[in-house]
């Protein structure tokens, strides 16, 4: 049988691959990173043509069943990896066969939540993490996706103004459905809960994390964090005619929660004089869309909300809030965003996203003007950070994790002195 | 290594002298009755006409291995699920021994899906990786102790248990995932389609495995799998699905012996049965130049027409002229026996289950010392004590 390639951007230095050896056994020039430990399946990190791509080992159903899942996710706006490809049909040097090898392309500053921990924890972060998967699921499960398999292992994460976003990695027992029972989303939730206090109690055993943290607390907040945003998201709310404001609101407090109304119900009984809205279709990305629309920029979500601060008080500071918005963008993005994050010297560019670095330095400068007791300005605050921050941060671009339970790799990533 | 015999305390279950006088494990308690019933079972789908699970019929039994089996959109997945409680029920009852679980959410069921995830952590000892659902459930200490250890017996993972996972063979991996299970001890296992990931042979070999720890545990399963050998093979009884609608409840034999119907006739048994549709005659069916006799009782309400069906061990070689001629296409030797597959000369005559384009060959198993060879014609007929009959129409058995 020949060797069988599927990809939606083919790549001929695919071909250079040692595909007729397991993946086990690749030799270490191609791979990104040596990953360790145990797996369900043997997954690997391998450099082509300048990006990095995970290679998974896997029978060739399940491959092209994920595939199509990881597509059908991308092409429903959902944060999850980017499928690359799958190569079937391939025969080890006595002719026997071995399973497909499913692609997927690595996300750029995303981080394994292992990597994360292994890095020595800002305190709260375990808790900002099980809020980014609870964001997720809530997401996955409005469109009706069933996980099947919710874990810390099986999403990555990437920071987000602070806090994170996460990324579904791991969509092999997943499946699409209309929409989601209510017993397929608790059954997931309780799933979350069960694999989160697992991964916790791993990181302990192996003096990850600190032994005060309490795994089964912190897995217990994947439920809480899910319901209430689930209620806030699709409740049905009642109230008096007179009350209209009440719509506005509803739309207001969705809105600051990050998500979109692209349908509300809206009902009257008959006398008329109560109304009951219900969203129908609740889009995640609010800010991460607006900010899209005037600057170009794609960042995330909580990402967009910072810059859009910084842009509304650059607009009210430069007294034009009679002018176009669109206008008022433009000058902000060419004026203050671009100059700030190209003033990082190109050996440091892999530590931070540019949105995220303008995060950081927006914070940054807020603890300079906090200790100097007056306004500083951002350029003053841009060149501090970089002389005094940015250098003792890790790279982040590439961090390579790998499946459900291998060891830790951040370790075998170099890092600049 | 996991079938022999269960020691008394393997199972962990208390025991009793039982009235033949051998010891038999008793389950207490909430465990006493974990029988299953679905009852008029119903699930439509939103936007559906018809369901995908129609008034479903089973009753498993207590310690019962039951096999759900059907190709795919059979609503085999469905009707677990319906179980697990993560399918709504729109009509009917699901029964967990006398409890009505039909509108109790998946955690208050008391089923385990097994094998639905089985990471292993790599920090944490074997027994910790068995137990540790147990720690979040708040189960004391001494306790999970007590219950990874008996599970581990069970599971030949005694040696191993303060080991890390990564000391540990993929088979044994597997069974701590079982273990996992095993410690919650739940009324009822439930398995989706479990052995799906695995390379062949590694299926054949977890294949014993299951069956054999389900029975050593007593544990009433539920299993899905489209594949009938796997049926056939682990279920104390089978439970075959078409479109929505169960289509026969029994053991391996009686399903392989008398099938209820074409569809499962067809579909149970490797290679498969012969199904040929011929004419109705008097006093039996026409099959070529013979008439087969069938008792007239059989064949009220049949049409004109009815469909015989011959499993090819039951293939019968007969002389020239008598029954029905085929011309053979391939042989495969199989040493002791071959397999001829053959198309019948009279090209009037077609076999069921065919695809538009693709004929169904005629299937017969001859002797290792007579097989003939490709071209020639042979005549045969089936083996009267072991042939099917079912109306041309609704497909039902008419032969007893």
């Amino acid at each position: 049988m020949a060797l069988q390639i599927t990809t939606a951007r083919p790549d001929p230095a695919l071909l250079d691959l040692p595909w007729s050896t397991p993946l086990e056994d690749w030799p270490e020039h191609h791979l990104a990173a040596l990953p360790r430990g145990i797996s369900r399946h043997v997954v690997r990190f391998v450099r082509l043509s300048g990006r990095v791509l995970a290679v998974k080992e896997i029978k060739e159903d399940i491959a092209r069943r994920e595939y199509e899942m990881l597509r059908n996710l991308r092409r429903l706006d959902q944060p999850s990896v980017e499928p690359f490809g799958i190569v079937s049909g391939r025969i080890d040097a006595d002719g026997n066969p071995l399973d497909a090898c499913l692609l997927t392309r690595h996300l750029k500053f995303s981080l394994p939540y292992r990597a994360l921990f292994s890095q020595g924890l800002r305190p709260g972060t375990e808790t900002r993490l099980i809020d980014a998967l609870a964001v997720l699921l809530v997401r996955l499960h409005l469109m009706g996706f069933f996980w099947g398999d919710v874990s810390l292992s099986n999403t990555l994460f990437r920071r987000d103004a602070g806090s994170f976003a996460a990324y579904l990695v791991d969509a092999e027992t997943g499946e699409l459905f209309a929409r989601l029972s209510d017993g397929q989303r608790a059954h997931d939730l309780d799933i979350a809960r069960v694999n989160i206090a697992g991964e916790l109690m791993d990181l302990q055993a192996g003096e990850l994390l600190d032994e005060d943290v309490d795994p089964v607390a912190i897995s217990n907040r994947i439920v809480t964090r899910y319901e209430e945003l689930w209620v806030e998201l699709t409740v049905t709310e009642e109230f008096d005619t007179g009350e209209r404001w009440r719509v506005e609101e509803r739309i207001r407090r969705l809105n600051s929660l990050g998500f979109d109304v692209d349908e509300l119900a809206i009902t009257t009984d008959i006398d008329g004089t109560t109304i009951s809205i219900q969203p129908k279709v609740v889009d995640a990305g609010h800010h991460s869309r607006r900010l899209l629309r005037l600057t170009g920029l794609d960042v995330g979500e909580n990402q967009a909300r910072r810059l859009l601060n910084d842009l509304d008080s650059y607009r009210a500071g430069m007294d034009r809030q009679n002018d176009d918005e669109e206008l008022v963008a433009h000058d902000w993005l060419t004026r203050i965003y671009e100059p700030i994050t190209r003033r990082v010297p190109r050996e440091l560019s892999g530590k931070l996203e540019p949105a995220e670095l303008f995060h950081e330095v927006l914070e940054h400068r807020w603890y300079m003007a906090e200790r100097e007791q007056h306004d500083v300005a951002i350029e003053r605050a841009i060149e501090d950070y970089v002389a005094s921050i940015l250098p003792s941060k890790p790279d982040e671009v590439s961090v390579v994790g790998v499946d459900t339970v291998e060891m830790p790799v951040i370790a075998d990533v170099p890092r600049r002195p | 290594m996991l079938d022999e015999p269960c020691t008394p305390m393997c199972a962990g279950f208390s025991l009793y002298n039982g009235s033949s006088g051998t010891f038999l494990p008793v389950k207490e308690g909430k465990d006493a009755m974990a029988t299953v019933k679905f009852d008029e079972s119903t699930r439509i789908y939103p936007g559906n006409d018809s369901p995908s699970v129609d008034r479903l019929n089973i009753d498993v039994q207590d310690g019962e291995f039951l096999v759900l089996v059907g190709p795919s959109g059979s609503g085999k997945s469905t009707a677990l699920r319906m179980l697990a409680g993560l399918e709504e029920v729109n009509g009917g009852k699901i029964w967990i021994g006398d409890r009505d679980v039909t509108n109790l959410s998946p955690k208050d069921r008391d089923v385990a899906m097994v094998f639905q995830n089985y990471a292993l952590y790599p920090h944490m000892s074997v027994a910790d990786n068995m137990g540790f659902a147990l720690k979040i459930a708040g189960v004391d200490k001494a306790e999970i102790r007590k219950r990874v250890e008996e599970a581990a017996k069970i599971l030949d993972l005694e040696p191993y248990l303060e080991r890390k996972p990564k000391a540990l063979s993929g088979g044994q991996r597997q069974r701590v995932a079982m273990g996992r299970a095993i410690v919650r001890s739940p009324q009822v296992f439930l398995m989706d389609e479990p052995l799906s990931n695995l390379d062949a042979k590694l299926r054949v070999q977890t294949r014993t495995q299951i069956a054999s720890l389900q029975r050593r545990l007593g544990v009433t399963t539920v299993y899905v799998t489209h594949d009938q050998v796997e049926a056939m093979t682990m279920g104390d009884r089978i439970a075959v699905l078409k479109d929505g609608i169960l289509q026969q409840v029994a053991t391996p034999r009686e399903m392989y012996d008398s099938p209820a119907n074409v569809f499962v006739a067809g579909f149970i048994g490797s290679p498969a049965m012969n199904l040929i549709s011929v004419p109705v005659a008097d006093g039996g069916v026409k099959f070529g130049s013979h008439t087969l006799e069938v008792p007239r009782d059989s064949l009220k309400g049949a049409g004109s027409n009815a469909i015989v069906g011959v499993r090819p061990e039951d293939v019968e070689v007969t002389t020239d002229g008598q029954g029905l001629e085929i011309t053979v296409d391939v042989v495969e030797e199989l040493g002791a026996d071959a397999y001829v597959y053959g198309t019948p000369s009279d090209e009037s005559i077609s076999l069921e289950g065919g695809e538009d384009t693709i004929a169904k060959p005629f299937i017969a198993r001859v002797d290792g010392r007579r097989v003939p060879r490709k071209g020639d014609k042979i005549w045969v007929q089936p083996n009267a004590s072991h042939m099917h009959v079912f109306n041309a129409e609704s497909g039902a058995r008419l032969s007893s």
